[in-house]
Order: C-alpha cells, then structure tokens, then sequence
C-alpha cells in the first residue's frame, strides 16, 4: 500500500488495483470547517485532472479533482452527515471516493510523500 | 488604491499574528479571516459569550461645522435634526437612481458627527462628502483612530469591567446609544451597536491605546477574539446587509428591503419629505412597489448557495441572484439572501438555485435567521 500526491492537495493510496482519493491535511487545514461535501455518482466516467467531487467549507467552495483517470466505484456516503471528518481524519474516515484506474502508470507518475511535504513546506 | 499595492494595516496587526489569525486581504488591508478557534467556534462564542473583532479598516470621519444635521440630509435620507445627541442612526449615501453608494452608522455627538463607514468605500465617502458639503463643513478621515467591536450576551459584563471607577453604568447606555468612557485609562467614546444581531458595543479609541484595551478585553474569560469569516456569518444570520454584496450601487434601499432606513419625516408626507439624492425613485418605490426585492432564502439540501448563485423559477426563467450565502454555524445549515422578483418574494416560495450546472430547490424564508438580540 502507497499513498501518492497531486498538486492540488489531493491523496491518492492504491491497494490492490483499487485507488482511494482524499484531500490532505494541508488542504483541510487551509479550506478550514468543512460543511459539505458533493461526490461523483458511482460509476462515473473521470478523466485525470477532471472535477471529480466538491468541498465546501465554512469559507469557500474548493474542487476535488481526479488523480487517475478511471472509474468511480464506491464513494463515502457518510460524508453527507458527517461532513468534519474531512477535517477529522483527512486520510482516513475523511476519504471521498474509490477509483479503479484505467491506465495504471498514471498513479506511478503522481508525487510521493517526501516531494509533497516539500512542496507545502514551500507554500508556508 | 489600487489591488497591487501593498496592503494596510491596523494597529492590531500583531496581535492578530500572535493569535495565528489567518490573514487575508480585505478592501485593501491584512485582516484576520479567522484565529486558532476556526470560523464556527468563533461564531458561535459571539453569539453565547462575547466576541472581540478587530474593524479598524473601516472609515471614521468627523465632521464638524455649523447646521451639520442640516446639511448631512441633504445627503441622507434620515432624520439627523430630530435626533438626540448622543445617538446613531443607520443612513445610506445614495446616487441620483437612488442606488447604495455605501451604508454608514451616523452619531450625533455634542458639537460634531461622527461618521462611521465601509473600508471600501472610505476613500470614495470621503470625496463625495468634501464635493458635496465640503465648503460649509470641516470633513476629515480620522487616521489615527481604532475602532473594535465586542460583541454578544455577555459583552456588557466583560466591558464593565474595564470602566474606570465613578464612570458610566453601562445598563444606563441602550442600543444605539454613545457614550464618552474612559475605558482602560483611555478615552473611548462607545456605541451600544454593531453587526452581528448581539448586544455588543462599537469602540473608538486612540490608535496607540488600542492594543493595551484589546489585550486586557482579551484577558476575561467570556471574550476571544473573532475574525471576518464569522463577523459574515453572523451578520447574514442576522439579516444584515452587506456593502458590495447585498447593497450596491445598482439597488435602492427599497429594493434592499431596508426601507425602514429611511426615516419616517424624509418619506412621502413626511415634514421633511425627500431632498435626498434619488428621494424621487426612491419614494416612488416606496408607496407602488419595485419589480425586485432582497429576500432571505433558505436551501434545502445542505449544499452552500453562495453569492452569485443564479435563481430560477420552475419553468427555468431566470428571476434574481444570490448575494450573500454560507454555512449558517447556530442553524447547521445553509443560508442565503437574495434578489428575487417581487411577485416571487412571498415566504414560503419555492425556487431554484443552480449550483454547479444543477437545479436545486430553495425556498423563501423571513429574515433574519437568528432572533436579534439587541438592549433597548
């Protein structure tokens, strides 16, 4: 189990041929309370980059794009009720949705750990 | 000013960093959107305990002269001449249509206004106000001047305590109200306003004792100090406009749903009737109607519907906007207010908002939200 990162603050972990996607602490400590959450429907279409699902939080509206392309096979419905745990547990019970990936050396090319914590580190 | 200068600040600004204030740009200044608390807690201790907010990007100007009521309603469409010293007035700088130029709090003090106005639109007031009356009265943009806002049920027991000995009582002060106190050992002169919907106060004080007046305020256990995401909140909770969202120059105060601004002698009939920049329209409006009003809508799902959501009817026709909306932190759910056509402002109706190529329903509700709290 590896868990990649894109630019947009998005997280990426592949078990098996399944990759579940969430948004980062970072991203969740910048957006700030969240209050809604608007996810794909299941077996939907995405390309990589493509809008995916949407975050809102006390402040603002933010996208929560595709990290791979692929298809939506599962999404976390608790999040319509508990939408805080975004900013709970971003890389756990935050989770948004499940993709299996159409083209697998997509998720090869994303960010690791390290080059994702430098690259925020910068943004501070 | 323009956007790529570098932003101002106010003589609270490091204390705002000291209390990892989250900083924005807000009309030209470096302003906490919110501190460690976050924006929910930080609403909802203003509206149980006592919010401290930082408002000195706003525009304080003294105008002082002969017959200054007088000449203030040439501008305002309020009765200044028939108010009591020692009281404020809610009034609207307007264009010749009758559009919000800006929303202001005017105080009649004992030999001198005290104009109270939004940070965006200081600059601007003040030129309007020098063309407009500047050769009779002597209109200045006080610079050296903090304003803080301590807000909520418990903000007249936390200030209390901060009121010299022999002083004022602050029960004796109601809302809407001003006062000369010394606070701290500085001298302030108060308002029992603001704008959250809450008991609360206004302060004006000199720049170099604010930070000495914030710090102790901050010190009693009902205070903390809250940022602009919630003072947004809980204005729109509380039905408040805001300048550049609600009000602009392209609606009147009766399209804004704001025709109680407009006191009853400056009205059709009134002894003072118009005289006021668009009075024409703007009475007009006031006894037949407008094609449009400001309405308080409440979404149903728990999607936000934020400023600039386009409304619809059920046969899809286009019929107003959202200006205001978010997260509404004492419901747990959205709240919006916006432009609806007057024949579909009735509470109760059902319209759409479309929100990321969606059609979602919406209905009218009555404003404010929240209950106002206010000590008259």
């Amino acid at each position: 189990m590896t868990t990649k990162f894109t630019n947009d603050h998005e997280w990426a972990r592949q078990e098996g041929d399944i990759i579940t996607v969430g948004i980062t602490d970072f991203a969740q400590s910048q957006l700030g309370e969240v209050v809604f959450v608007e996810l794909p429907d299941v077996g939907r279409e995405v390309s990589q980059g493509e809008e995916a699902a949407v975050v809102e939080s006390v402040k603002a509206a933010g996208e929560v794009k595709a990290p791979v392309a692929g298809t939506v096979i599962e999404v976390n419905e608790a999040l319509a009720d508990e939408p805080e745990q975004v900013n709970e547990d971003p890389a756990g019970k935050g989770w948004f949705y499940k993709i299996k990936p159409s083209d697998d050396s997509q998720y090869a090319a994303l960010m690791d750990e390290d080059s994702y914590q430098s690259m925020i580190a910068d943004l501070a | 000013m323009t956007d790529s200068a570098s932003p101002l600040t106010t003589p609270l600004h490091d204390l705002h960093l000291e209390l990892r204030g989250k900083m924005v740009a807000f009309a030209g200044y470096q302003m906490p959107v919110n501190y460690a608390d976050g924006i929910i807690k930080e609403h909802l201790q203003t509206r149980e305990n006592a919010g401290l907010f930082d408002v000195s990007h706003m525009g304080q100007i003294r105008v002082r002269g002969e017959n200054i009521a007088e000449q203030l309603e040439t501008l305002l469409p309020v009765d200044l001449v028939g108010l009591e010293r020692n009281r404020q007035k809610y009034a609207l700088f307007l264009n010749e249509q009758g559009g919000v130029l800006d929303d202001l709090m005017a105080i009649k003090l004992r030999d001198q206004f005290l104009l109270v106005v939004n940070a965006a639109c200081k600059h601007q007031d003040m030129a309007y106000l020098q063309s407009a009356l500047g050769a009779h009265l002597d209109i200045e943009l006080l610079t050296d001047k903090a304003l803080i806002a301590l807000q909520g049920p418990k903000a007249s027991g936390a200030l209390q305590t901060l009121v010299s000995e022999d002083s004022v009582d602050l029960s004796t002060i109601k809302f809407m109200q001003a006062a000369h106190i010394n606070l701290n050992g500085a001298e302030c002169l108060i308002t029992r306003s603001g704008y959250t919907g809450e008991d609360g106060f206004e302060v004006s004080v000199d720049a170099d004792a604010v930070n000495s007046l914030t710090r102790k305020l901050l010190e009693h256990d009902d205070v903390s100090a809250v940022g602009l995401g919630a003072r947004d909140s809980l204005r729109l909770e509380a039905g408040l406009c805001l300048y550049g969202q609600d009000l602009s120059a392209d609606v009147t105060p009766i399209e804004a749903n704001i025709g109680w601004a407009i006191s009853p002698v400056r009205r059709a009939g009134g002894a003072r009737e118009g005289g006021f920049p668009g009075a024409s329209t703007i009475l007009q409006q006031q006894q037949n109607g407008c094609t449009k009003k400001l309405v308080a809508l409440s979404p149903e799902g728990r999607a936000p519907m934020r400023a600039g959501t386009k409304l619809l009817d059920h046969d899809q026709n286009a019929i107003g906007q959202i200006t205001s909306g978010g997260f509404s932190p004492s419901l747990g759910k959205p709240i919006s207010m916006g432009y609806v056509s007057s024949e579909l402002s009735k509470s109760g109706t059902v319209l759409l908002a479309e929100v990321r190529g969606k059609h979602l329903p919406v209905s009218v509700a009555k404003l404010p939200f929240i209950a106002h709290n206010y000590y008259r």
